[in-house]
């Protein structure tokens, strides 16, 4: 079957079966089984046949396009795979189909999303064991001061991660920026319901509130940015497309970048006219017939869109398609709802922070690259680079162990960030792979320490790796891997690559922008800090002295279940980055043959900043780069490990003098730079105030009137029911006695004897007679 | 001297008729009461005879049918059973309370 069909059924099935998954337990999942465990066996059956799935379309791909030989110019063979598996509705120009958009992007996302989800389902089958029988959660305490008892849940939990699954490959198969919006606000309400899993738990409910406000801020930047693109092209759907006369159209990458202008970022006809409204009135007002107007308009377009007009709103739409990038991939200043986010299960955290949300960020980003003009991709960098450089410096002080990972997962979505905004589209999308496995991996660890000494807190831990082998193991690979570990140009694991491209790219950058050198200073003062604070995370809780003797006396190595996916999971860290040996099949070939095209040459010609110049990102592969900023990331990792070691493992140095000596630095850090307290007098206050204010209108306003309406109509009815009675009930009374009365009167007549009722009818009759006599005569006279 | 017509026998069945009303108002003893019916039930059927002769009828002979007749027919079978039922309530009356006072038969009243 050729590539075209073979495509979209094999990904749309893959697609489709967590769907199918969610459906099925939704439905019957309380009666599958006890405690819904065969919920768990359907979910995990789902998505390791969407892997499959995955995995062969992968296979297919590569077979059809195999990765080029390390040349950047080959890239474009691939051609995506478009086209709509059926249209919602069509209204004039506005279509909104199930599309799909397949590239090699799409397949390794899928691959990689389904593969990582797949461990963590078999994972939580052991974690969340728990939730077979009845719970008792000892963090709610009730009224009447004992602990919540409730039902146990497991078959929810599969079905909210089904329906995760099926939200995420959705996002990433949409072949439309409608469709893409929709999976987008799925992602996000499955975030909600898993992270308020322990919804008893004011803590969860409070974070899943939080994370699902402070995402719609950001989709409030979004739909800015889709509106500006549906004004301004007129059409959602990434790639061309036929309309109902069977035409071509241009879809959104076309128009951006037609292929008559090199696929160079060109201003779109139609946000060119929408800027220049007013002259297109006036020449419509002024020559004879519309058709000449639009003659003279078409003419005119090429001159606006020197002059810069329409190029505000491509702007804008980028800045807002990235608004809401930073508030799903939690970058600053919507940040702070990934490290409360914390309050789900470990399972969740790990999917949330690996495959599935913050990923949807990194990716749209990297879907809506052919979009972004050179000042966007700044914003886009110098936020990435804020957020690394705070989340990592947070990390350094966070003593919960899930904590650490959240705020290590935002400073590498920085990275990510930075790099996409500095023009490294492949190492950006490198990172979030390889990132993917071993922040999943490094979860799913933590997960398998907080199941055996059910507690967060690394102080508590200490020593646990005699107890706790495997998961001390993988969780080194993972600490190894995120720290950028490897034998600089030779060999290292996943994160060495990917790390050290960005940085690459990122040197490059600096060497043609020297104003924006800090961005690569903060990148590897970054790379140190990650290694510091991950080593710390494995020394504290791995090896010296037991801290809690009771905790470390019922530590256990966690079941099979639970570690042999961090096996798989430590063996993608390890070598996702590389090459297969001897080949050119790998991440970064596939996603340099996927890159959008016409964004290899890099970004220069802003209209508001000329002078940037993002740089093409082969350069970064040459020599004089990649070698010094390859020895300055392993130097700057190593400089980091080692600080942590000294501090943490070899005790050379005692971290409460550190501590101490740090002085208030260390309580800005502990108390994440105030953020949550900043937001909080900023926006959550002033919002609680209006909302106290709009209640005691609401209170006595609003209720007052309602009360005097009442009592208005209360007194109403105490007078209907007053003439009720005196009148209608009188009525009804009076004639009733009267009836009575007359009944007791006539009673009388009945005196039981026979003779007087004789005489009664003879008088009666001949009375009668006489009567009719009377009045027939009379009548007759009458008439 | 006029020739017997209906007014003649009118006239006999009204005493027959206020003979019987006196009969049942004055009589206390239930049997004479039953007299006093028989007298009025035969009035009123000399009535029906007469209004349904055809010799009785002014201007000459003509049949409308025998409607009087048989009315004055039923009116006979009426009052045989009707006696037959009224003395019987008389017996047991008399049974009950030993008299047939018509005065003293006045417990359904209450």
């Amino acid at each position: 079957m050729e590539l075209e069909r073979l495509l979209p059924l094999l990904l749309g099935l893959a697609w489709l079966l967590p769907l199918a998954s969610f459906a099925l337990i939704v439905f019957l999942g309380p009666r599958m089984g006890r405690g819904g465990r065969c919920a768990g066996y359907v979910a995990i059956l789902a998505i390791g046949i969407a892997l499959v799935l995955s995995t062969v379309a992968l296979a297919a791909w590569l077979i059809a396009y195999p990765p080029g030989g390390g040349h950047e110019g080959a890239a474009h063979l691939a051609e995506p795979v478009s086209g709509d598996w059926y249209a919602l509705g069509v209204f004039g120009a506005l279509r909104i189909t199930i599309g799909y958009y397949i590239d090699g992007l799409t397949i390794a996302m899928f691959t990689m999303v389904t593969l990582v989800a797949t461990c963590i389902h078999v994972y939580s089958l052991g974690y969340m064991h728990e939730e077979l029988e009845e719970v008792t959660d000892p963090l709610v305490i009730l009224a009447n001061g004992q602990p919540l008892k409730r039902r146990g849940r497991f078959h929810r939990f599969y079905q909210y991660l089904s329906l995760f699954c099926f939200s995420m490959l959705g996002l990433v198969i949409a072949g439309n920026v409608a469709m893409v919006f929709v999976f987008w606000e799925l992602v996000g309400i499955c975030s909600y319901l898993l992270i308020g899993f322990y919804i008893e738990r004011k803590s969860a409910s409070n974070a899943a509130n939080k994370a699902f406000i402070v995402n719609r801020v950001g989709d409030f930047g979004m739909i800015v940015g889709l509106m500006a693109i549906w004004g301004g092209l007129g059409t959602f759907s990434f790639a061309d497309y036929h309309d109902a006369e069977g035409r071509r159209m241009p879809g959104v990458f076309s128009q951006v970048r037609p292929a008559s202008a090199e696929h160079a970022l060109v201003v779109p006809d139609g946000m060119v006219r929408a800027a220049a409204r007013a002259e297109i009135a006036e020449i419509y007002r002024t020559s004879p017939s519309a058709v000449e107007a639009e003659k003279t308009i078409r003419r005119l377009v090429p001159g606006w869109r020197s002059d810069g007009l329409g190029y505000g709103l491509l702007v804008i739409a980028g800045l807002g398609i990235f608004c809401g990038c930073v508030g799903k991939s939690a970058q600053f200043p919507l940040h702070v709802w990934l490290p409360d986010a914390m309050e789900g299960p470990t399972p969740v955290s790990a999917l949330i922070h690996a495959a599935t949300m913050v990923a949807a960020g990194v990716y749209l980003v990297g879907r809506f690259y052919p979009v972004f003009t050179p000042e966007v991709l700044l914003g886009i960098a110098v936020v990435g680079c804020i957020t690394l450089f705070i989340a990592a410096t947070i990390a350094l002080t966070a003593t919960d162990i899930k904590r650490v990972l959240a705020y290590s997962t935002v400073s590498q979505l920085g990275y990510m960030m930075l790099a996409l905004g500095a023009g490294g589209w492949v190492a950006g999308l490198f990172h979030l792979f390889t990132h993917a496995f071993f922040k999943a991996l490094l979860f799913l660890c933590s997960g398998s320490v907080i199941h055996a000494t059910g507690t967060n807190e690394m102080p508590k831990m200490g020593g646990l790796l005699k107890k706790m082998p495997w998961t001390a193991g993988t969780m080194l690979v993972g600490c190894l891997a995120i720290s950028g570990a490897g034998i600089p140009l030779v060999i290292g694991l996943s994160g060495y690559y990917s790390k050290d491209s960005i940085l690459a790219q990122l040197y490059s950058c600096a060497a043609q922008n020297p104003a924006y050198g800090w961005l690569f200073v903060a990148a590897a003062g970054g790379a140190a800090l990650t290694a510091f604070y991950m080593f710390r995370l494995w020394f504290l809780t791995f090896v010296g002295e037991p801290r809690d003797a009771h905790l470390f006396a019922h530590a256990h190595e966690s079941p099979r279940v639970m570690y042999v996916p961090l096996v798989i999971l430590a063996v993608f860290a390890a070598v996702a980055g590389g090459n297969v040996p001897w080949t050119h099949l790998g991440l970064a070939p596939l996603l340099e043959q996927a890159r959008p095209i016409g964004t290899a040459e890099g970004a220069t010609g802003g209209v508001f900043l000329p002078a940037l110049a993002v740089p093409a990102e082969h350069l970064s592969h040459a020599p004089a780069v990649h070698v010094p900023v390859s020895f300055m990331a392993f130097g700057a990792a190593l400089a980091g490990f080692l600080l942590a070691a000294v501090i943490y493992w070899w005790r050379l140095l005692d971290a409460d003098v550190l501590r101490r000596a740090s002085g208030p630095v260390y309580g800005f850090l502990r108390n994440k730079w105030w953020f949550d307290e900043l937001y909080r007098g900023l926006f959550i206050r002033p919002a609680l105030v209006v909302a106290a204010l709009a209640a005691a209108v609401d209170k006595f306003v609003i209720d007052g009137i309602a009360h005097a309406l009442a009592r208005a109509v209360r007194l109403l009815s105490d007078f209907d029911e007053w003439i009720d009675r005196l009148f209608v009930d009188g009525a009804v009374n009076l004639t009733a006695r009267a009836t009575y009365a007359l009944g007791l009167r006539l009673r009388e007549v009945q005196t039981g004897r026979l003779r007087q009722y004789v005489m009664w009818v003879a008088v009666g009759t001949v009375g009668l007679f006489v009567l009719t006599m009377f009045l027939w005569s009379y009548a007759l006279a009458g008439s | 001297m006029q020739p017997i017509g209906l007014e003649h026998y009118l006239v006999v069945g009204a005493v027959l008729f206020v003979c019987g009303v006196v009969c049942m108002a004055a009589k206390r003893n239930a049997v004479g009461v039953l007299m006093g019916i028989e007298l009025v039930l035969n009035g009123a059927n000399l009535n029906f005879v007469a209004f349904g002769s055809e010799y009785l009828r002014p201007g000459g002979p003509y049949s409308i049918g025998l409607d009087g007749q048989l009315i004055a027919l039923f009116v006979i079978v009426l009052a045989a059973a009707e006696a037959a039922v009224a003395l019987a309530i008389a017996l047991a009356f008399y049974n009950a309370h030993a008299t047939i006072d018509v005065d003293q038969a006045n417990e359904l009243k209450r």
